[in-house]
């Protein structure tokens, strides 16, 4: 009836603005899911170019890895054809620990130089976000500091795989005024963190630091306030070490801590410990190798006090017994040199519920190189790489996907 | 000529109607954005009710009583959620800023009102309103490194020693000097600049005549302030406290990074504590299991309901205040 040709201007211009509000709105409201797709997408769209910010990464990484990957014998003498990720076109999304990002992210960056058409993003939310987009299959892989639980796998995610990629420890750091060479049995930090040693002059820690002269201080106990997988790995070794903690306190992202103060993160977990005389907090190696602080040795399962460091982290993989899932706590570990609170970052990728080939290929080549020319960069960044026994072990894990029952990938075990 | 005129009134009706037609536009539109505030509140209320059914079902009504907040389970006990140590930490970091901001921003806004130089008026409104424009973050960063190491060494300590010694609820011992007492000075901060400037705000539009005529009947100036202008204006400025009450209740950042994220119930005020909001920030990302998220869910669908009863609180207490002549005495 009414000509719609010509409106006056301005409700012309209003419902300009009116309509694709309504529009999205529209979009938004029902099905979270159909909506909630392309909304990550593009926050994945963002977080691909971030790593571009960092360009010290590329030049110190790439020379680095040239003999680490060409020059890796094998107990097989017969030559090894020379393993090059495919040509492929694929875009994978990953999502999770927070831990590996910094790595994950160098990774990226490089392995565009050397695949331009995979395009793979991973958004660091934290493992318990992480493992949850995956089995959501928000995600085409996850990132994860603690391995999915075994109720959780069965239940939810029966195909996932485990792939360990570097691995990581977790310190205690400490400030006391003057001293900076303190070292711990499990039994005297197990006791500190539940609230039953509570001065620095206590008799079990001046039995572990013979002649170190220990204040009078109370100790002020710090631990992060956010779930993370550093708490996990700790509480882990804890509950290991103490059969009080195991019962009282358990072992998680987050845990009810019988005594002291939490703090977000480990800068704040640090910057706690800083501020506060006799105050002894946990915080990632590479945190507390970065910033210098303290980090103190502890008696591993031998009786040998280790101190922190890439190499005694790496030993921490070596002389286990890995169940076929390879989803195992490293903390205590038996080697003689290992580092006992530490513990193994992993990818999940999912054994046979991809559907697109092509990106289970790209997917298990990207792994693959991580594990081979990625593990370089690893030192480099501060994490420690794995060692051999286990990055054979995880290699093999690629073997084990499959697509519409076909396998997709066999390079070498090198 | 009579067709000309034929086309201008056709012009001018159809100009007519099309512009009503755009008043039904915009009226649609603005009706719109007013629809969208209520479906939000009622999404937000929807979404974690819904994501907190498990815990709802598993601990009912005594999550709200509920003193243990353990998220793992161990050999000898299940997972337990209970909400208490969060609502009394949020209620009291939000009352300690409140108690503090109330007077203190109120005191403010009538200076800045009725008692200020002009010359002094603009650049001390400015920096009210500056501090209002500051991210939480930086509160709390600020609260972290500079303010919370001298409270520990020039309050706490002292008071704990002292006072603290008779009082429980300021007893030490503060070794941090994080808790709900730096919190909550920290939040009032933070909420000093809303109370201010709506206390500014309402004075301003006082008739003169209130004033004129407690002048004219040989009032000081504090009884100007305290019997004509300050009732007459009350209802806009208990609705400033209550704006910065809700946003001491919601604060996250600054109270994640200031509270101390413990658990454990404690008399004392130095003592560390957790709110909710900073409770879900902190461990909703890795959470443990389902139930751990389900709780931390139902966690935010009890600030959500403390806050909507603070609203209600208000909207009544406005109202109440508001009844009767509007310059009657307090």
């Amino acid at each position: 009836m009414r000509p719609p040709a010509h409106r006056s201007r301005f409700p012309w211009l209003f419902s300009l603005i009116v309509l694709p509000l309504i529009v999205l709105s529209l979009a938004l409201l029902p099905g979270g899911a159909a909506a909630s797709e392309p909304a990550t997408a593009d926050l994945a769209a963002t977080a691909t170019p971030k790593p571009t910010a960092k360009p010290t990464v590329r030049p110190t990484v790439r020379p680095a890895l040239k003999p680490k990957t060409t020059i890796k014998p094998t107990a097989t003498a017969t030559p090894i054809p020379p393993w090059a990720p495919r040509q492929l076109s694929a875009t994978l999304k990953g999502s999770g620990a927070s831990f590996p990002n910094v790595l994950y992210q160098a990774w990226i960056q490089v392995y565009k130089l050397t695949v331009p058409n995979v395009a793979i993003s991973y958004q660091s939310v934290g493992s318990g976000q992480g493992i949850s987009d995956f089995i959501k299959y928000l995600t085409d892989f996850g990132g994860t500091d603690a391995a999915i639980a075994e109720a959780r796998v069965k239940t939810e995610a029966p195909d996932a795989l485990h792939i360990p990629m570097v691995m990581g420890a977790v310190v205690a750091t400490y400030n006391l005024p003057g001293i900076s060479n303190l070292r711990f049995s499990p039994a005297t930090l197990a006791n500190i963190y539940l609230g039953n040693i509570t001065r620095w002059d206590h008799p079990a820690i001046a039995a572990d630091n013979p002649g170190v002269k220990l204040p009078d201080t109370d100790i002020t106990v710090v631990y992060r306030s956010d779930g993370s997988g550093t708490t996990s790995i700790w509480t882990d070794y804890l509950a290991k070490i103490s059969t009080d903690w195991k019962t009282s306190v358990g072992s998680g992202t987050t845990v009810s801590w019988p005594v002291g103060i939490g703090a977000p993160g480990n800068a704040g977990v640090a910057g706690t410990v800083k501020q506060t005389e006799g105050a002894i907090g946990y915080v990632e190696l590479i945190y507390a190798l970065a910033n210098k602080l303290p980090a103190a040795p502890v008696k591993n399962s031998s009786g040998n006090f280790i101190t922190p460091s890439l190499s005694s982290v790496s030993d921490a993989a070596n002389g286990v017994t890995y169940p076929a899932s390879l989803a195992v706590s490293l903390t205590n570990a038996p080697a003689a040199t290992a580092y006992p609170i530490a513990g193994f970052t992993y990818i999940l990728v999912r054994a046979n519920t991809y559907t697109d080939a092509d990106k289970a290929k790209a997917l298990a080549d990207f792994i693959y190189w991580g594990l081979t020319e990625g593990q370089g960069a690893s030192v480099r960044l501060g994490y420690a790489p794995l060692p051999t026994e286990a990055r054979y072990l995880a290699m093999k894990q690629l073997y084990k996907i499959s697509v519409k029952g076909q396998q997709i990938f066999s390079g070498p075990v090198k | 000529m009579a067709q000309s005129e034929a086309l201008n009134t056709g012009f001018w009706r159809r100009l007519s109607r099309r512009t009503q037609h755009g008043d039904g536009l915009f009226y649609l539109g603005t009706l719109l954005f007013a629809l969208v505030v209520i479906g939000m509140v009622a999404a937000i209320g929807l979404v974690t009710f819904n994501g907190s059914a498990l815990a709802r079902s598993e601990f009912g009504l005594s999550f709200l009583t509920g003193r243990e907040w353990k998220p793992v389970d161990t050999d000898v006990r299940p997972a337990t959620f209970g909400a208490w140590p969060a609502v009394y930490g949020t209620l009291v970091s939000a009352a300690i800023a409140v108690l503090l901001a109330a007077p203190i921003g109120i005191g403010i806004g009538i200076f800045l009102s009725e008692l200020c130089p002009r010359w002094l008026r603009t650049p001390l409104s400015f920096t009210v309103e500056l501090l209002a424009a500051i991210p939480s973050v930086i509160y709390g960063l600020w609260g972290v490194a500079v303010f919370a190491p001298v409270f520990r060494d020039a309050v706490a300590k002292p008071v704990s020693r002292s006072l603290g010694q008779v009082i429980p609820a300021l007893a030490g011992p503060v070794a941090v000097g994080r808790g709900m007492m730096v919190a909550g000075v920290v939040l009032a901060i933070m909420i000093l600049p809303t109370i201010a400037a709506i206390t500014r705000d309402v004075l301003a539009v006082v008739p003169n005549t209130q004033r004129e005529v407690m002048l004219a009947l040989g009032a000081t100036r504090w009884e100007v302030i305290w019997q004509s202008v300050l009732p007459y204006a009350r209802a806009g400025v208990i609705g400033g406290v209550m704006l910065g009450l809700g946003r001491a209740l919601g604060e996250t950042m600054a109270a994640t990074m200031l509270i101390g994220n413990s658990q454990r119930l404690s008399s004392s005020l130095f003592a560390p504590g957790v709110t909710a909001a900073s409770l879900v920030a902190s461990e909703l990302t890795n959470a443990n299991s389902p139930l751990h998220e389900s709780a931390l869910i139902e966690v935010a669908l009890v600030l959500f309901g403390i806050t909507l009863m603070l609203n209600l609180f208000a909207r009544l207490l406005v109202w109440q205040v508001s009844r009767g002549p509007a310059g009657a005495r307090i």
